[in-house]
This record gives structure tokens, sequence and C-alpha cells, in this order.
């Protein structure tokens, strides 16, 4: 028999950057809030100080962050007509957990998309014609929201952040210095520009030469210490270089730590939950109203939390989970095409390029940040004409080390053996004088990735484990090849490369190999409820008083990171329950 | 300074389940309590530091090839290798912890074959996965005449090469997945910090110029392409970096 909590007005499920920022903008409102989280507290003291943080083998290999496989994996097919294995260990993408979920270990990359990135389609087919667009055979759509919508949200996001950076265009200005694709934006950064590693500069001049516009890659670790628009403090990123899979001992790095938890944690009206474990959205008898949340606390006892308003922000796949768990929308079903609840999954598609240097080139990789790139977008997105091509979408190309850990850094040159005396002797040579250049793109949908529930395979709760169906689509392997022979050419251009590296994107869809964490899709927004899972509000079409957050909303993603972007619709999110639908409740589109 | 062979300082001690490093001058050391005259200063600067783990998961003979195997996976030349760097302690810890025991590993069936980009879909944990294959070479090699630790090193290569490529079953265990797993995990005892183990004294990082878990580089990292020469520094020191600010309380808000 579940015990019932008393009445709240709004349950948090998964209390991370999403949770954390909307709820705290919410502060003020009177609102009582709890915030359901499955993993443990953990704060900047003492949880991550250093040396202890400072751990390759246990954050970066054993990924001590991470979900643990053990309670709830998920299972994975490259299309719909094959059986789907468990992901018994991540690899590919890392699911965060724990108080501040993935906004703890982020690499503090920050991003805005595109301006067509929100009328995908509308764009994609206006410049590029029908035709074209379908013998691709992508399932692209648009948002429902415009740039010009979020960009106020964009804007605060980062001056919350605090984010370190260069603007190229302000209200159609276009700036030296900064990224001159970007889309337009109010104003300049909060702090300027992290200091720029010896990679980037060496890519730097080898993109100038090329006739390609490098700029500094936007952080969210900061240059600068800084005081937020709500008075939090940040100190400036010392360059550890132990960044993405770690937290960050300084609060250097903008996370729900350092932006959210202070405020929610002084509010009298905000409580906080942790090891728990939500495991359904409940809604009455006529299945239009969500009553609050299931979940089983730490000593494993069943919970019923009854609120008016339910958030879900979880990891995007665990989003499009508990939807299907709950029975909430209709699942996609490939073969009919209908059903809108996992459609449209995506993904990023990576690829690296190295550069080998002599032994006088001093690259030092291990002086690193999350955020410290150098980079061009100059092949991003629709940045540049597809016409003479056979794909859409694009990459960024960034010199980056975010830091040089051993484990999992040690380059060498092609023809080096696997193992023994010369493979030993080659990472000697190249450890610390090797570049590197990432390839970062787009991911289409298509008719056959989708997110399901399996059949077979269950969780420590006894509930079926997610099933991801993926393999990169012809259209991005394409894309990724151009992009990485661009990469190819700035990397021999590279002052004193003595010898390059490409390895493109291949399928299968290799889940043992870590490419990016940006899974995206699944619980999509847009304009039609028979084509998209939320509005433009992320409200669920099917449950006015459900709102899913994050970047399981992507009807595709785009060229980069996508925190950024995903904050914003966030923030745009939590402006509209604030100013309209707390006022009256009820579908907001 | 006296020189005895493995068999003889067994003899000596007289326990059979002493389990002795051969050092790649072929001279055997016991360990420190035995026979204490083997650690002075021995030429060759093989000292007691390099002398046998305490075993808690390797048998004796998986030991031998673990030991035998990484010895040629990361040599000793010019430069220290894997066992200088400890890292058949380093497996034996790992493999005898949670690690080997399966943390993190989504361990229920039902079973079926991995396909190409799936990963791991062996039922087996880490540790289970050591013993069985390292079981099944030991018996196939002793059956065929020259356990693993008796080739030379040119054979020993040979072998490694074949499980690598896969297409050998050892009980169950397919051998390309075996050496995968003893690959990886012998980079990590090379490279990941001390306090797990392995890169003793810190001896991997030293070669690469890595300056381990002290990290702050606020003022070097524009000095484009400097020489940037630090002993390293591992979890195990003291003098930890922080950075306080005297705005930011020290304790959680929460407490």
């Amino acid at each position: 028999m579940a015990t019932v909590m008393k009445e709240v007005d709004i349950v948090f499920v998964g209390f991370g950057f999403g949770s954390s920022m909307v709820a705290k903008e919410l502060v003020g409102t009177g609102l009582k809030m709890v915030g359901l989280e499955r993993g443990f507290p953990r704060y900047t003291s003492p949880d991550f100080q250093s040396p202890e943080i400072h751990d390759e083998l246990r954050f970066a290999v054993r990924k001590a962050m991470m979900q643990d496989n053990v309670r709830e994996a998920i299972t994975l097919r490259h299309s719909p007509d094959q059986s789907a294995l468990p992901v018994r260990r991540w690899g590919a993408f890392l699911p965060g957990t724990g108080l501040g979920g993935s906004g703890v270990h982020w690499n503090g990359q920050t991003f805005r998309f595109q301006e067509w990135d929100f009328v995908w389609k509308s764009r994609m087919q206006d410049r590029y014609g029908k035709k074209f667009l379908d013998s691709l055979d992508l399932t692209i759509q648009d948002w429902g929201v415009t740039y010009q919508e979020l960009e106020p949200f964009f804007d605060r996001f980062e001056y919350l952040a605090g984010t370190s950076g260069k603007a190229g265009n302000i209200n159609g200005k276009i700036e030296p210095g900064g990224n001159p694709f970007e889309a337009a934006r109010s104003r300049e950064y909060p702090t300027p520009p992290l200091k720029e590693q010896y990679n980037g500069a060496l890519f730097r001049k080898a993109a100038t030469d090329l006739g390609y516009h490098p700029y500094p890659q936007p952080a969210s670790n900061l240059s600068v210490a800084y005081t937020n628009p709500d008075g939090l403090k940040l100190n400036a990123c010392v360059y550890c270089g132990f960044c993405e899979r770690f937290a960050c001992e300084h609060y250097a790095k903008a996370s729900p730590q350092t932006i959210a938890l202070p405020i929610l944690l002084r509010s009298p009206n905000f409580e906080l939950r942790t090891q728990c474990q939500v495991t359904q959205v409940n809604r009455d008898s006529s299945g239009k109203k969500a009553t609050g949340v299931t979940y089983y606390d730490a000593a494993g006892r069943e919970v019923f939390q009854p609120a008016s308003l339910v958030v879900l922000s979880m990891f995007p796949f665990n989003n499009v989970r508990m939807l299907l768990l709950s029975k909430i929308g209709d699942p996609y079903d490939p073969q009919t095409g209908k059903g809108a609840v996992g459609k449209n999954y995506t993904y990023q598609t990576v690829s690296d390029v190295w550069s080998y240097f002599d032994q006088d080139v001093n690259i030092n990789p291990f002086m690193g940040s999350g955020a410290i790139g150098t980079m061009i977008d100059d092949f991003g997105g629709d940045n540049f004409d597809h016409g003479p091509y056979s794909f859409i979408g694009g990459s960024y190309l960034l010199a980056a080390y975010t830091g040089g850990r051993p484990i999992e850094t040690h380059p060498v040159p092609p023809g080096t053996p696997k193992w023994g005396k010369g493979w030993k002797d080659a990472v000697i040579k190249h450890y610390n004088h090797t570049g590197h250049i990432l390839v970062h793109g787009s991911s289409m949908p298509t008719r056959r990735n989708y997110l399901d529930l399996d059949p077979t395979y269950r969780d420590a709760w006894g509930l079926p484990l997610l099933r991801m169906t993926f393999d990169f689509p012809e259209n991005d392997l394409r894309m990724n090849r151009f992009c990485s022979d661009r990469g190819l050419e700035i990397a021999r251009a590279m002052p004193g490369s003595k010898g390059v590296l490409a390895t493109p994107r291949q399928r299968p869809f290799d889940v043992t190999q870590y490419q990016s964490t940006h899974n995206s899709g699944g619980a999509i927004m847009g304009t039609d409820p028979s084509t998209s899972v939320v509005n433009k509000y992320l409200q669920s079409w099917d449950v006015p008083n459900l709102f899913v957050l994050g970047a399981s909303a992507f009807p595709h993603n785009g060229t980069y990171n996508y925190t950024g972007t995903l904050m914003a619709l966030n923030l745009h999110t939590a402006d509209v329950i604030r100013n309209r639908y707390l006022k009256s409740p009820g579908p907001l589109v | 300074m006296s020189i005895i062979s493995r068999r003889e300082l067994l003899a000596k001690v007289g326990l059979a389940g002493l389990a002795v490093t051969i050092n790649r001058e072929g001279r055997a050391q016991g360990t420190e309590h035995e026979d204490p005259e083997h650690h002075q200063g021995e030429p060759g600067g093989v000292t007691s530091e390099s002398a046998e783990p305490n075993y808690l998961f390797f048998n004796r003979e998986e030991a031998k090839f673990i030991e035998s195997a990484v010895a040629r996976l990361i040599p000793t030349d010019e430069n220290p290798g894997g066992i200088e760097a400890g890292v058949p302690n380093y497996l034996d810890k790992q493999l005898g912890g949670a690690w080997g025991a399966g943390e993190r590993l989504y361990l229920s069936g039902p079973w079926q074959p991995t396909r190409p980009g799936l990963g791991y879909q062996l039922p087996l944990t880490p540790g289970e996965l050591f013993h069985t294959a390292v079981k099944a070479i030991n018996a196939e090699l002793t059956t065929s005449g020259q356990p693993f630790w008796e080739m030379s090193p040119e054979q020993q290569d040979d072998y490694l090469h074949k499980l690598e490529a896969g297409g050998i079953d050892l009980n169950g265990v397919p051998s390309d997945i075996f050496f995968t797993q003893l690959w990886g995990m012998t980079i990590e005892g090379f490279f990941s910090d001390p306090v797990y183990g392995g890169n003793k004294d810190m001896v991997a990082w030293k070669l690469i110029g890595f300056p381990g878990a002290y990290a702050s580089y606020y003022d070097v990292i524009d000095q484009h392409g400097i020489n940037f020469h630090r002993d390293p520094t591992s979890l195990g020191q003291s003098g930890g970096h922080f950075m306080p600010d005297p705005n930011i309380p020290a304790s959680s808000p929460h407490q």
C-alpha cells in the first residue's frame, strides 16, 4: 500500500539542470515544489573536492557519476527487424545520475542552435526543394517555436551561467573575433573567452590560412570570477583538465550546484528528495489529467506524491520511457508511421582528426578545460550551400583538449602496433606532440530510428527497459565524411604537422566507443498533436498538466552541443508556467 | 650477493605455495621477510619494490600467466614496462574487488550472442571471465607441453596475437573478448593513479609527461609549447589543490 504524501503544486521528476533551473525560476511564486532525484545528494563541498575528483579511472573509465547499468540499462538494435541486446556497460553515451544530473559533469560547451534549426523542414524545402529532400528519406519537422521567441531565454541562461565567449553577431552586426555564422544575439557574452590552448592556436593559424573563420568556443567554465543576476558567484577556471565526467571543485563550472541549488535550498517552498525512483506518472480516470507520481524511496517503500503539475526532466530517453511506462500518448509504430511517443530519436554524428608533430612541439594536452576549443562553423548546419552535395546538415570543427588523461588519451599514428614495444614507444613519442580536431555534426531523424519499450529485458524494479533502435542514416555519414575531409585539410595545414589521420564515422553504430551524450528526441515538440508529443511550451498534448523538458523535445539534433538550446526551451517553459499557466491551467496552445 | 633459483628458494622456505617473480634477468626474489638479503640494492635496479604483490584474486598459475602476458603487452626495455608499473597487482585488485564482481554491469539474461557494435554480452563478471579464460589457457598450454611462462618472448607474442585474433574458445570465452579485456585493463593498470595498485611510483606518467592529480594550469596554459616538467602527483599524496573563496560558504547549504 503506497504512502500518500501531502499534495504539492509541482513535482519534478529527475533533478538535474532542467528541473533545477525551472524550479529556481519559480521560486518566489509561493508554489510548493518537490524535486525527486533517483541518485544521491552531492555538493561542491565536500563531494567535488580535489585531489580526489581528479581520478580518471574512477570517474572517466568506471563512470562513477553515471546511471548504474545494474539497475537500469537500455537495449539497442540497429534496425526494427533485429532483436535488441542490452547495453550492459555504457560506452557511446553516458547518461548521468545523482543530484544535478549531467549538469555536474558536462563540459560546459554552450551553444545556440541556428535560426533555421527551429524551422528546419521549411528551410530545407525552400532552399533545396521538395524533390531533393524526399530523396533523403528523413522525417525532419519544424519545431513550432522560433529562434526569436527563444532568444531572451538563450540570453538568460548564458547570463545565469556566466558563459565565456565572444559574440559574432549582435543584432545583425557581425563582430570581429566571434562566429560570423551564429544566430543574432541581443548582446555580448557575460564573460570573455577562455585562454587559448596551443592546439587551438595551431588550428587557428591553419583555419585562417584556408579562409575559414575560427572563434573561441563558448564556455560555461568561466574565464573570470563572476556574479550572476541571482547574486551567485562563480570562480575562474584553472584549466585542470578534469572536466567532462568530473565535477568542478572550484565553483568555476555552471551547474545546478553552483547556479540553482543555492537558491532552491534557501526556499521554504522547495523540498528535495533524493534516492527516489519514480516509476510512473499517475492520471485520473479521464486519462487527461496527471494526479501525481509514484516512486520508491531509498528504503524501497512505495510512495504516491500528488501534485497539480508534473514536470518530467530526466535524461532525454528516460523521459520517453516514463511516458511509455505511464501509457501517456500513442507509442510510435515504425511500420505505420503512426503515434508520436518514441518517434524521431536522434543522436550526434562525431569523428576525429589527428595531426602529428615533432618532439619539440609541446602540445601539453593536460592543460585543459571543458570548452577550451578554437573552432570553425563554416561547415555547420546550413552555413554552406549543400546544392552540390547529397546531404543536409553539417559539423563544426573544433580543436580542443579537454584534458590529457592518459588511460583514454594516448594517440599514436596509423601503423602503430596495437600493443607491445612498438605501441609503448609510440605512446611515449606522441603523447605530448599530437594535435586533435573534433568533427561534431548534426543528426537527422528517420522513420526507422526510434524508442520504445523492450519486450524482454527489465530493470531492477521489474519494469521494461527502454529499447533504442538506431543507426546512422546515409545522410549523416555523407555529411560527416565531407566535414572530416575539411578537418583533414586543416590538420595538414597546422604549422609543424608531419602526418595526419582521420577516422570518419561508420556504420553500424558502435555503442562501445564514446561519441557523444547528446541523445535527443522521442518526445518531440511541434504544432500537430498527431506528429508530436509536446507543444512549443513542452506541454504534453495528451495531459495538459504534464510538461516534458529538455532534449527529448528536439525533432532533430543540430550541429552544436545541445545544453544551451534545451535550457532556452526549458526557461521559455518556466516563463510560460509562471506568467500564463498558473493563472489559467490548461492547454497553452 | 647470492643468486638462487626459484626452485631452490621454494625448497629453502618450504612453502610450495609461495609465488615468486622471475625478473628479467632470471633471478628469483621472494617476499621481503623471507629472504632479506635479496633486497639490498641489486644491480639492474630491481628492488624489493618490484617483488610479488600479495595476490588475492589470481591463484599461482593464473598469476604466472598474467605476469608473463603483461611483460609482453607493455615490455620492459630502456624504459620501465607493465611489470615495473605493477600492472599484475592492479589487475588482481580490480578483479578481486567490486569491478571484478560485476559493478555497473547489467547481468540479466536472456543471453544472446553479440553483434558488431553491441558490446559485451557474456554472462560472466570480469572476475569470472579472467578465471575462466586464464584457466583454459593454462590447461591447454600445459597439456601441449609448454606453459605460457616457459615460452620465449617471440612465442609469447605469437600466442597473444592468436588470442587477439579470436577463434579460440576458452571454455566459453571467445579469446578476442578476453584479450580485449586484458589489454584494456593493462592500459588502466599502467596509467591509472597509483592508489589503485598500478602505475607504481607514477612510472608511466613520468614516461609521457602527464603531471597527475594535482592539476591547475591557469598561469602556464597560454605559454604555448612550454616545456612543462614537474614531478607528477598522485591522489595518495597530500597537498591537494583547493581554491577557497571567502564569499562562498565552505559547507553545503543543505546541512
